[in-house]
């Protein structure tokens, strides 16, 4: 699942995993994702951003993170260089780890190959 | 990428930047709101982030500085103020034209450029205090994406030995990191050995199943650098405790291939004291059986230990092995010539062998067998000498593919798979325009181009897989596409239309893909630059007869195309069956032997001249050698038939009678009989005397179509 507010990021992330072979459900914040889920659909992992409105990414971490369903999966923030605190706080909330944006395709496919080992 | 997104982008932008219009406007009468701050903010960082990802790179570079200084609005180290609005929304105007450009350029750099300076001098005025931790910020943000970037990139470097502790916290599922991925991840770098550690797994009532109890040793030989190492652990560096160390490397000099002692080791790594080992030892047992018994160290510890042991041993053989053996670079010709001088020895061994059969005397008997026994491993050494890897082959395509995909717009990717396997080195050679046809065929006809690809729902990037493996005498070769397939309908109607089938004709998928192979048959639409003039296949074709191997297709539509071509491992000397006609003599390649039977005049008969016999209740059908050459004498009583198998079918050759194996050293046939289809070349006997080579797919595929229109002349008449 990619979480963003940016649609250009959400449709860039989802093409990059389909063209790939991934699966890929969209939502565009934090809330849009929870209410997405809430029927406890199976994830194998979720990419999002970390600004977004209603709410942000390392809420939907410390949500994701509370759920016995997604407790485990792998959960990569996307965040920018002025934002080393709020990564290391994404850490903490239990986020898998991150990318840097703006990236490119090979990164984010490298890093998703990568989590999901 | 950019070309279909790049709207995406523009809508996107748009959209913000009316959205930020208007919250700039807000802002300016309440210029403290939190909340309108952080969404021009979002805006900013969006429309920058955005940029950068669809190589919009001057808008994003224009929109960093803005970002910058709205960032600083909204952590309270500035203010808003009448003239950073203003400022502001000429930028969002700027921004909008840049969009609105093809290249995302500015039709004024001048005036782009003084608005950048005046956010620049936002930043300057206000915040030069905070100067020394925005630099560290963006130092250590450099660092991260080096980092990413190294995922991609390895670094070549030597190859090195690296022990590896690591040891997770006990949190770490909670973070969704698979430990055991990062060790898989691992041992793609390179050899790599893996010892767990399990002595702080508690029992089964006290376990958290949540929590991860284990740690691991792993020793690694990779040539990737410790970058690489740290990379797979990029996302965990501060989750768990983790310690690399270089151990060996290629270019120590230490000569001494042993690696230091369990012990030593042991001490190294501070797992045990030297008093210990001491002790120990003097108890004369395998001392890391001692010190599991003395409870002083677990028993994988000593594992671990012991592991790194033998992977370092292992390696400083294995390079100790290479500075001694090496090669040496040898003329083509001058192998050409050795393989020719022993093709002659096997002819004159076996002439003697024969001679000494007839001397009956044990001695030389004796001699003859040994120079027998000499010969056939100095003809199977000088043959693999000129056995030569097909990765080279292989990888010589990269290139081509690179070009042609690019040519054509289109999106591939060539990997290999048994590019290891060994062919002759004449009959690689001979190979090298065969596979260059059908390579470009497989990305012009073949895969499809990436928008067409996309709408299909294939990843955008198509694969051509090159693929060799043994098959007894000979080597598959597998050309696979992941592409369109073959149409065989439209290869039918072409058939159809070009008068070489009925409209009628049932034929199998194989018989229809065959037609692929006639001279001048092309299916393809336009006639492009690389193919389609319908030359090509019947050249492969041509090529592959001429090294006595086969081509077939198979295909799915939709799914791809598979071109396998078999080929022999030598063209020199080949194992075959020697039989006799009257007093001509006949080589059939043992490796297309199945089995021999007898044939009686009787059952001969019991056909009614339709030449089948029936085997085991299946029904062969066989081609009577002796008249099909017009050989004359006297049929014998009892013949024999040497089954052959061809593309899937078993047929029989008829011959008087079977001599035996023999070792067949090919040699060419003189010019006047290079027409002769039937015969591939000759070879010469002990006696002195010649016996011809049969080409079976040749002798079977003429002797069917001249038996077809036999039979379409008896029905005519």
């Amino acid at each position: 699942m990619t979480v963003d507010d940016s649609a250009s990021v959400r449709q860039m992330v989802g093409f990059t995993l389909k063209a790939a072979g991934y699966e890929v459900l969209e939502a565009k914040d934090g809330r849009d994702a929870l209410a997405k889920l809430s029927g406890g659909s199976p994830l194998n992992m979720v990419i999002t951003d970390l600004n977004m409105p209603n709410l942000d990414g390392i809420g939907l971490i410390r949500t994701l993170r509370q759920n016995s369903t997604y407790k485990f999966i792998p959960i990569i923030l996307l965040t920018t260089e002025s934002q080393t605190e709020k990564k290391m706080e994404g850490k903490a909330a239990g986020a898998t780890g991150w990318i840097v944006k703006p990236f490119k395709p090979e990164q984010l496919l490298a890093v998703v190959k990568k989590v999901l080992g | 990428m950019r070309d279909g997104y790049g709207e995406a982008y523009r809508e996107e932008a748009y959209e913000l930047l009316g959205a930020l219009e208007q919250s700039l406007l807000e802002l300016e009468k309440a210029p403290a709101d939190k909340e309108i701050i952080g969404s021009v903010f979002r805006a900013m960082h969006t429309i920058k982030g955005s940029g950068a990802m669809y190589g919009f790179e001057q808008i994003a570079s224009f929109t960093h500085d803005i970002e910058t200084v709205y960032d600083l609005v909204r952590s309270g180290k500035t203010i808003v103020t009448k003239e950073l609005v203003d400022l502001t929304l000429i930028a969002c105007d700027q921004i909008k034209e840049m969009v609105g450009a093809p290249d995302g350029a500015p039709s004024d750099a001048v005036q782009a450029k003084q608005i950048v300076e005046a956010f620049r001098a936002f930043i300057g005025n206000t915040q030069r205090a905070e100067e020394p931790d925005k630099a560290k910020d963006s130092g250590d943000s450099e660092k991260t994406v080096a980092q990413a970037e190294a995922i991609a990139v390895p670094d070549e470097e030597k190859t090195a030995i690296y022990r590896i502790r690591f040891r997770p916290v006990s949190e770490i599922f909670l973070s969704g990191t698979n430990p055991i991925s990062l060790l898989r991840e691992l041992s793609d770098l390179g050899h790599c050995k893996i010892i767990a550690h399990t002595e702080d797994i508690p029992f089964l009532p006290d376990i958290n199943p949540e929590a991860c109890y284990s740690s691991w040793d792993i020793i690694l030989r990779t040539n990737k650098g410790i970058n690489a190492i740290r990379d797979v652990f990029i996302f965990v560096e501060n989750d768990c405790m983790l310690t690399i160390d270089l151990i060996d490397r290629d270019d120590f000099v230490e000569n001494d291939v042993e690696y230091k002692r369990l012990g030593d080791i042991l001490i190294d790594r501070g797992d045990i004291t030297p008093e210990q080992i001491t002790e120990a030892i003097n108890k004369q047992k395998p001392l890391g059986e001692i010190l599991v018994d003395a409870g002083v160290i677990a028993p994988d510890k000593v594992e671990s230990a012991l592991a790194e042991q033998a992977v370092i041993r292992e390696a400083r053989k294995e390079r100790q092995a290479k500075d001694t053996a090496g090669s040496i670079r040898v003329p083509a010709d001058r192998l050409d010539a050795l393989v020719n001088m022993v093709g002659e020895l096997v002819t004159v061994q076996s002439r003697l062998s024969q001679a000494v059969v007839s001397l009956e005397n044990l001695e030389f008997s004796q001699i003859a067998e040994e120079v027998e026994r000499l010969t056939a491993e100095l003809r199977d050494n000088t043959m693999s000498i000129r056995m030569m890897p097909i990765g080279s082959t292989f990888s010589k395509f990269n290139r081509l593919v690179r070009d042609l995909s690019r040519e054509l717009g289109k999106e591939i990717v060539l990997s290999t798979d048994g590019a290891e396997t060994e062919l002759d080195k004449t009959v690689i050679e001979k190979l090298n325009d065969p596979m260059v046809h059908l390579i470009r065929n497989a990305i012009d006809h073949g895969i499809e181009s990436p928008a067409e690809r996309a709408k299909l729902g294939k990843p955008r990037q198509g694969n051509i897989l090159l693929s060799a493996i043994h098959s007894g005498a000979f080597v598959l070769i597998q050309i696979i596409d992941d592409g369109a397939g073959l149409d065989k309908d439209a290869i039918f109607r072409k058939a159809v239309e070009r008068g070489l089938i009925m409209s009628d004709a049932v034929l199998s998928e194989k018989e229809i893909f065959s037609f692929l192979f006639a001279p001048g048959f092309s299916t393809a639409k336009v006639v492009t630059n690389v193919s389609g003039r319908g030359v090509g296949m019947d050249v492969v074709k041509k090529n592959i007869d001429a090294l006595q191997g086969s081509v077939e297709m198979s295909s799915k539509k939709g799914e791809g195309t598979t071109v396998t071509l078999k080929i022999p491992l030598t063209l020199a000397i080949i194992d075959g069956l020697l039989t006799r006609i009257s007093d001509t003599f006949f080589v059939i390649p043992l490796s297309a032997i199945e089995e021999c039977i007898e044939l009686t005049r009787e059952e001969a008969e019991k056909s009614h001249g339709q030449n089948f016999i029936n085997i085991r209740g299946e029904i062969v059908p066989y081609i009577h050698l002796r008249d099909r050459f017009g050989i004359v004498g006297k049929r014998p009583r009892i013949e024999q038939i040497a089954i052959t198998r061809h593309e899937n079918h078993r047929i029989g050759l008829v011959i008087d009678e079977v001599i035996g194996e023999h070792q067949t050293v090919i040699k060419k046939l003189g010019r006047f009989y290079r027409h002769v289809e039937e015969v591939s070349g000759a070879t010469i006997l002990g006696n002195g005397t010649v016996a011809l080579i049969l080409d079976l797919p040749r002798l079977i595929s003429k002797t069917q179509l001249e038996e077809k229109n036999a039979l379409c002349e008896r029905l005519i008449n």
